[in-house]
């Protein structure tokens, strides 16, 4: 089982970028009135941003990470591993989190590859990340997250267009012998890929002129092949099963009583049903911070836009501790015990 | 488990933009005029939280009437 703790990592700084631009499902004119009141109340996804074409999550993610830096007052030639966590990368190859080694001026010495994985990307890259510095004892580390989805999805399918909005984040984590442990339980489940999925584009149904074509599906669902699909009723039914097991276990492993820890951080989804599992790991509200209203399911940045936005002035002040999780495509799904120390956030930025 | 009516009910206050009365023990809830996915989601949530069953989506789909899923709910709990 992967269920394990790591000694001498600590996090240091959370940033997340937002493109400028902002839709709201009230404009949603695929839904009457009624369907949108009835979307927004169960999804909970008022507002979204979405990227300009041509603004990639790269774009995003070197934002945050360049602010985030200099807030911390880091200089770049000190990060020795930066991994980028996204499944809208710049190109099939090379690797993004490479030519951000590059735009980011970090050193040529550093180590960078990409980690290709959603919803649960942050909390793997968290536990991915974290193995490798306190194993290497590199003292600096840059973990970037984030996808555009806006790029993959149709502007015609109600079942998927209102969900999604485009942000990149980034975290600066150190090695520190005085801080606390983290702990991970990180699982996967391929045999619920279809869940999720952009069909097309892939070496398993390469691109073609057909991948274009868009279908109508139902009345409010067109795609083409191109285009993300999602099916939302297995995903809550997933969600809703391996979720709170997968915290409860996490936290038996790590010997902690669920009821010391501050805050519930989960990736933002849809309302309904993160307030499911909320519930079902009977945390009280105030514990569990929402910022999916403004900015709609935003994948792997989602945890990180979360900590932003809506817990950056209660972190920056002394000891926090975290459940951080994440769920959703592949199937995967991860978990983490984390605890924060005056932790420097960013405002949420901007990106024109 | 609570008998069909009190499901029905239940269910009925869940979806609350429904017009009361509109679901009955035999009407195909799939052709209520403003039936949505949204609704499944809803029904999902309710009943993992009230009986302890997650359904799936296959469930709500080999499902047609309110009286299938109590049955179904009522062979899980």
């Amino acid at each position: 089982m992967a269920l394990f703790s790591i000694n001498n990592i600590k996090i240091s700084g959370v940033s997340a970028c937002v493109p400028i631009h902002e839709e709201t499902n009230w404009d949603f004119d695929l839904l009457n009135e009624n369907e949108k009141k009835l979307l927004i109340k169960t999804t909970g996804i008022e507002k979204r941003r979405v990227a300009e074409k041509g603004t990639t999550t790269a774009d995003l993610c070197f934002t945050s990470a360049k602010t985030l830096l200099k807030k911390l007052n880091f200089k770049a030639n000190e990060i020795e591993l930066i991994i980028f966590v996204s499944q809208s990368p710049d190109y099939f190859l090379p690797s993004t989190s490479t030519i951000l080694q590059d735009r980011l001026e970090l050193p040529t010495t550093a180590m960078a590859f990409d980690i290709n994985l959603g919803c649960s990307g942050y909390v793997y890259g968290l536990s991915v990340i974290s193995s490798l510095m306190t194993t290497t004892k590199i003292k600096k580390a840059l973990l970037l997250a984030g996808d555009v989805s806006s790029f993959s999805i149709n502007k015609n399918d109600k079942s998927t267009y209102p969900l999604f909005g485009d942000a990149g984040s980034a975290t600066v984590l150190e090695y520190d012998e005085n801080c606390s442990q983290m702990h991970f339980n990180v699982q996967s489940d391929g045999s619920g890929h279809q869940a999720i999925i952009i069909p097309d584009g892939g070496i398993r149904n390469p691109l073609t002129k057909d991948s274009f074509i868009e279908h109508k599906i139902e009345k409010g669902i067109v795609r083409s092949d191109r285009n993300l699909k999602l099916n939302g009723t297995d995903i809550f039914n997933f969600s809703l099963r391996e979720v709170p097991p997968n915290v409860n276990e996490l936290v038996a492993y790590a010997n902690e009583d669920i009821a010391e820890y501050d805050y519930f951080i989960m990736h933002q989804a849809n309302k309904l049903m993160n307030e499911s599992i909320r519930k079902k790991l009977k945390f009280e509200s105030e514990k569990v911070p929402y910022s999916i209203s403004k900015f709609g399911n935003t994948s792997s940045a989602s945890i990180p836009l979360t900590i932003v936005s809506e817990l950056s002035n209660k972190l920056e002040k002394g000891r926090n501790k975290l459940i951080l999780s994440g769920f959703g495509v592949g199937l995967s799904w991860a978990s983490a015990l984390v605890t924060t120390n005056n932790l420097i956030c960013t405002d949420i930025l901007e990106y024109e | 488990m609570i008998s069909l009516e009190k499901f029905i009910a239940h269910i009925e206050n869940e979806l609350d933009d429904l017009e009361p009365g509109t679901l009955t023990a035999n009407v195909n809830y799939r052709d209520l005029e403003s039936w949505s996915s949204m609704y499944a989601l809803i029904i999902i949530a309710f009943v993992d939280s009230e009986f302890d069953v997650t359904l799936t989506g296959d469930d709500l789909r080999n499902c047609n009437t309110i009286t299938d899923l109590h049955q179904l709910v009522k062979n899980r709990s």
